[in-house]
């Protein structure tokens, strides 16, 4: 298999690892499945790209995203706290109101960013004596580390710790003096303001943005998610932001070898998504199965009640 | 000083299914008074408790605590003054998260920030306080809770109740649900947290245990349908047996035909 193979599975795995870590927060953090990300996903590339296609500073683009990403998951969170929706219907309203919201900031269905002053370009500007194939990976790691220590950095204060507690016990923290509604929606807002964050480097990445460049995001970071804990099962905040971001380097690359070589077995760029899919069921349903095979040991041994596994992780 | 009065909770209000749980209840407790509470299953208990903390909205009446009206506050407000234990020994603490972040979530009830949420000097004390505990806990400070038995996470919820100085402690039959072993630890255990600050905590356990009724505390409250109908405290209190509070109870509460059942289910 060709090395750029691995740059890009490593690039992609970098910039949708920041989408991930978002998604880690709600799915596992507060037990919040959030949908909104379909629709924050795409709004980061929207306003990303909106700004640097008008001239503005891609800096300054990519702040607004996530400040934009952060409304969106407060709408989420305001409609689950305050008027009582179950979170997948909050999440589900929102990432709908945005396919709208996206078109009107884009102005159209399709923005390209090729000859604009991404940020990307500002930093090969700064290396000028660097090969892009090699720095672009380098920054996204750079920035994702930064991320990730952040994240860790923040669950473990007061704070933080309320945020984990919320997604593990609400009553209980409820009744050590916690507002949840607050502790919800700050994961929410620190969620999609990362998933914003994401869209908006890939849109400058890819160089282009797309209203429908959400579609599969919640899927793609289950995947990721679910594939990285089970991969790496340390309990603590540490390694589990790390074992999400192994998982979402390993996501892409199946993917694209899936798209690099799934010619052969019969496959079409259309049928991504449904290996997607498939992938969320297998990582998820593994434990279960693994429980299921225990059947060997009962019939070798004759003992019927041997083994109890649940696969419960904690 | 906590004073109730008048409360009333209505479940399920202008529905075919609507019931009284408290009915205009009045009840003054002191500081270091530990006040136990008894009465049949629906008696209006357990909701008595979910008023006081915040967890339950009244439908009229108020509470006040050392002179100020907390009936309007959320729970989270509430809880800087309450420490809590319910029967469940898996309600009171966080299962995926480990004895020493579940300890340092209880400590600080009000103004949390971007402090780290343990440092040395917090891993120390509650090092500390766990062995105070006699479950070998402090070795074990990094575990999961939900790692732990029954008993021993129950055990961490009374310390969890008690370790931040609140002024009240409400104590749900919090040893309804261990084995007899386990239930006369944690029994002497919240003695032992109580009496340490007797002067100014205001305790109230709801039990199902008449005998525990008596032999807990300074006082004892019993209810049915949701009113306070005998009040005990005091040499009066010392002389009384199970027997005379069965005898009470069936007079009181206007219910000679469940006489028997009643004793059988509170003894």
């Amino acid at each position: 298999m060709p090395i750029s193979l691995f740059l890009h599975a490593l690039e992609q795995g970098l910039v949708f690892g920041i989408m991930v870590l978002g998604v880690f927060i709600t799915y596992k953090i507060l037990d919040f499945p959030d949908l909104t990300v379909e629709g924050s996903f795409p709004l980061g590339a929207a306003v990303a790209a909106k700004v640097i296609f008008s001239g503005g500073d891609p800096l300054w683009g990519t702040f607004l995203a996530m400040i934009a990403g952060s409304l969106a998951g407060l709408i989420t969170g305001l409609l689950h706290t305050k008027l009582k929706l179950t979170n997948l219907l909050s999440g589900i309203l929102t990432m709908t109101l945005l396919y709208s919201v996206n078109l009107r900031i884009m102005g159209r269905p399709n923005i390209p960013l090729l000859g604009k002053v991404t940020l990307l370009g500002e930093i090969e500007n700064y290396f000028p004596n660097l090969s892009m194939d090699y720095l672009i990976p380098f920054f996204f790691l750079f920035l994702v580390v930064i991320l990730k220590f952040i994240i860790d950095y923040f669950l473990s204060t007061e704070i933080g710790l309320t945020i984990i507690a919320t997604g593990d016990n609400e009553q209980m923290i409820k009744s050590l003096g916690v507002n949840t509604d607050l502790t919800k929606l700050m994961g929410l807002c620190i969620s999609n303001a990362l998933v914003a964050l994401s869209g908006a480097l890939f849109a400058q990445y890819s160089g282009f943005a797309d209203v429908n460049m959400g579609l599969g995001t919640i899927v793609a970071g289950l995947a990721c998610v679910i594939i990285g804990i089970s991969i790496i099962k340390i309990p603590t905040i540490f390694w589990r932001t790390i074992a999400v971001l192994v998982g979402s380097l390993v996501y892409r690359l199946i993917m694209i070898i899936a798209l690099r070589y799934g010619y052969s077995f019969g496959f079409k760029p259309g049928d991504l998504k449904m290996i997607s899919v498939l992938l969320v069921i297998i990582a998820l349903s593994v434990p279960f199965i693994k429980g299921k095979l225990n059947f060997a040991d009962r019939f070798n041994l004759g003992r019927k009640d041997l083994q109890n596994n649940n696969g419960k992780e904690v | 000083m906590l004073i109730i009065k008048g409360l009333t909770k209505y479940f399920a209000k202008n529905s075919p299914h609507e019931t009284l749980a408290l009915d205009n209840f009045d009840l003054q407790i002191k500081k270091g008074d530990f006040v136990t509470i008894i009465g049949s299953n629906g008696a209006g208990k357990s909701t008595l408790l979910n008023l006081v903390a915040g967890t339950l909205q009244q439908d009229m009446g108020e509470i006040s605590l050392l002179g100020k009206a907390i009936t309007c506050q959320p729970e989270y407000q509430r809880a800087r003054w309450i420490g809590r234990v319910f029967q469940n020994p898996l309600l009171g603490t966080a299962p995926y998260m480990t004895v020493e972040e579940n300890l340092s979530l209880s400590l600080k009830r009000e103004k949390r920030g971007l402090r780290l949420g343990i440092n040395k000097n917090l891993r120390n004390f509650f090092r500390e306080k766990l062995s105070e505990l006699n479950l070998e806990l402090e070795d074990n400070i990094s575990k999961k809770v939900g790692l732990l038995s029954g008993g021993q996470r129950q055990a961490m919820t009374m310390l969890m109740a008690t370790m931040f100085k609140p002024k009240v402690l409400l104590l749900d039959e919090h040893t309804a649900a261990l084995d007899p072993e386990s239930s006369k630890k944690i029994l002497k255990l919240t003695q032992d947290l109580v009496m340490e600050r007797q002067v100014d905590l205001i305790t109230l356990m709801v039990t199902h245990n008449m005998k525990q009724a008596l032999e807990v505390g300074n006082r004892t409250v019993m209810m049915d349908r949701g009113r306070n109908i005998f009040d005990i405290q005091g040499e009066e209190r010392k002389k009384i047996n199970v027997d005379d509070l069965v005898r009470q109870f069936s007079i009181l509460g206007n219910r000679k035909d469940k006489y028997i059942e009643d004793r059988m289910v509170l003894i």
